[in-house]
């Protein structure tokens, strides 16, 4: 195996598939750094699995190429595909094996030599929390487990990049709690890909993210990026006894007001200006009863769709 | 990595019990005409048939068992070739061997190993059990290995055939029934023109390039016909399964 550094695990370059007259994916190109977990986000059908698939060489490209570790994933496939584990969404188990039986294929099938599979399956399944699951037939798992196996089968290579698809759908809260710590502690050592389209999932566990819509990639950039999108320069302020609108208006700093939900108002205010103190102060001296002052934080989701719908 | 494809075919046929159910099945079936064939032996031998027509128990026995074997493992064979792809389509476990370090032509090639060697228990199970005559009579054994070297054949052209019809839908059923319409009707013709030797048909027929195994003749342009068949059905195989990659 190529034991040659690489900056960039990943490199897509104008990644297209066209499927007929349909795109679905149109011009992607990105990289992933070693060690880095990058998160794929985008509504459904916005071309994350295509993507994903075509990353993993189970799917040609129409156009632009992808490279692993250097390596070109169409001109020399066996190589390429030898770096990558691939969990797809709907999971590739035999349901007929147990789960060494199945993992030992896996094993064999990414050419773990036969002296090293029995260590291999271990690590993979202490990594997953499958060891006590070890002789039970994948069939009778339950959903949470069955992911875990599907986990195990996309790591126990070893491989330098890991890519999941969906990798928490379907699951329980803490099912979910314990398939996203396993994804931070595989991102430790490989460089992981995952897709989502649940926000915070993205936050607990991406160092990027990447937000794709209609084939397109319309974001990327660091999680705080992401936040910095979020964070407006407004304050949600709530009065038991509210004074006239234009009273508020008047405040220093204070750009805009508005009415907002429960009978609160929304200060937007001027760049570099945080009038909060103000506000308190002028409330307690006109007696206005505060009760409620915040910042008012877009959601992830108002981002997401903002990002989403501007494009 | 052939080999590792294959021994997962092997595997998930005795996983399910649908490769016992079969093996046992045509093993009953085989060991009944065993035994029916060895109690009328002498019975028709001493009367019904004239000295000169008559043959050694090796061949009477065995010609019943295999010309059998021929017609049962074309109604099996579908059943067991569906499984090969467009099982692993609908159970969309495709990807995990297209995501694996192996070619196409591998993959293709070792499911085709798998259940060939599979199939072939039951040939070595035929040929041991014509074996057992040898206990008090003095058999022909180039009968049964002739025999027992043209069924591999046959049934390797059976697979090819069945793993090709298999690679064009994602329905089992579908899948299995094209390749049992395929095998009956190219059996059926075979036997159907057989009595007008002239015919063309005879040249493309499976049937017929079997019969000069059965006399343990082994003619090389029976043995590359078959292997021709074979080649022919994986290659396209191959093809259609890259075609999904191309097209998605």
């Amino acid at each position: 195996m190529n034991k040659v550094i690489f900056e960039n695990t990943i490199e897509a370059s104008n990644l297209t598939k066209s499927f007929g007259k349909n795109i679905a994916v149109n011009d992607v190109s990105f990289q992933l750094k070693k060690g880095e977990v990058l998160g794929f986000l985008g509504p459904n059908g916005a071309g994350k699995s295509t993507t994903m698939r075509m990353l993993t060489g189970n799917l040609a490209p129409t156009n632009g190429d992808v490279r692993i570790c250097g390596i070109d994933i169409i001109s020399e496939p066996k190589k390429a595909k030898a770096l990558i584990g691939y969990l797809p969404e709907m999971r590739p188990l035999y349901k007929e094996f147990t789960v060494n039986e199945y993992l030992t294929i896996a094993a064999r099938f990414h050419k773990v030599p036969s002296s090293k599979i029995k260590k291999a399956l271990e690590e993979a399944k202490e990594k997953c929390g499958l060891s006590h699951m070890s002789k039970r037939l994948i069939e009778n798992l339950s959903n949470g487990y069955q992911q875990r196996v599907g986990i195990a089968q996309a790591i126990i290579h070893n491989p330098e990049i890991v890519i999941l698809d969906e990798p928490t759908v379907g699951l329980d809260p803490i099912q979910i709690r314990e398939i996203r710590k396993l994804i931070r502690d595989i991102g430790q050592q490989h460089s992981v890909i995952i897709s989502t389209h649940i926000l915070p999932e993205v936050e607990m566990v991406c160092d990027r993210v990447q937000i794709i819509d209609n084939g397109q990639l319309v974001f990327h950039g660091s999680i705080e990026d992401l936040k910095e999108q979020r964070r407006g320069n407004k304050l949600l302020v709530g009065f038991s006894k509210a004074p006239a609108l234009s009273r508020l208006k008047k405040i220093k700093g204070v750009d805009k007001v508005e009415n907002a939900e429960n009978g609160m108002f929304r200060f937007h205010f001027k760049e570099k200006y945080l009038p909060a103190e103000e506000i308190v102060n002028l409330s307690v001296k006109e007696g206005w009863g505060l009760y409620h002052i915040n910042m008012d934080i877009t959601s992830l989701e108002e981002t997401f769709v903002n990002l989403t719908q501007t494009s | 990595m052939i080999i590792n494809v294959a021994r997962k075919e092997l595997k998930s046929l005795f996983a399910s019990p649908m490769g016992w159910i079969i093996l046992s099945i045509l093993m009953f079936g085989f060991g009944t005409l065993y035994l029916q064939g060895v109690n009328s032996y002498f019975e028709v031998m001493s009367g019904a048939v004239r000295p000169a027509e008559r043959v050694g128990v090796t061949i009477y026995v065995g010609s019943q068992i295999y010309s059998t074997a021929l017609f049962l493992l074309s109604v099996t064979t579908p059943m067991l070739t569906m499984r090969l792809i467009s099982e692993e389509r609908k159970s969309q476990t495709m990807p995990f061997l297209l995501s694996a370090p192996i070619s196409l032509s591998e993959i293709v090639i070792g499911k085709f190993l798998g259940l060939v060697i599979f199939l072939s228990i039951l040939v070595i199970y035929i040929f041991v059990m014509l074996s057992t005559l040898n206990i008090w009579a003095d058999i022909d054994f180039g009968y049964l290995i002739g025999n027992s070297f043209g069924f591999i054949l046959l049934i390797a052209s059976f697979t090819a055939l069945g793993i090709f019809f298999s690679s064009l839908t994602n329905q089992p059923i579908i899948a299995a029934i094209t390749t049992f319409i395929a095998l009956v009707s190219m059996v059926g013709l075979g036997s159907y023109f057989a009595s007008d030797p002239s015919h063309w048909f005879n040249y493309i027929s499976m049937t017929k390039h079997y019969q000069s195994f059965t006399r343990g003749v082994f003619d090389s342009a029976d043995i590359i016909y078959y292997l021709l068949f074979i080649v022919t059905f994986l290659t396209l195989t191959v093809r259609r399964l890259d075609s999904d990659r191309l097209r998605g």
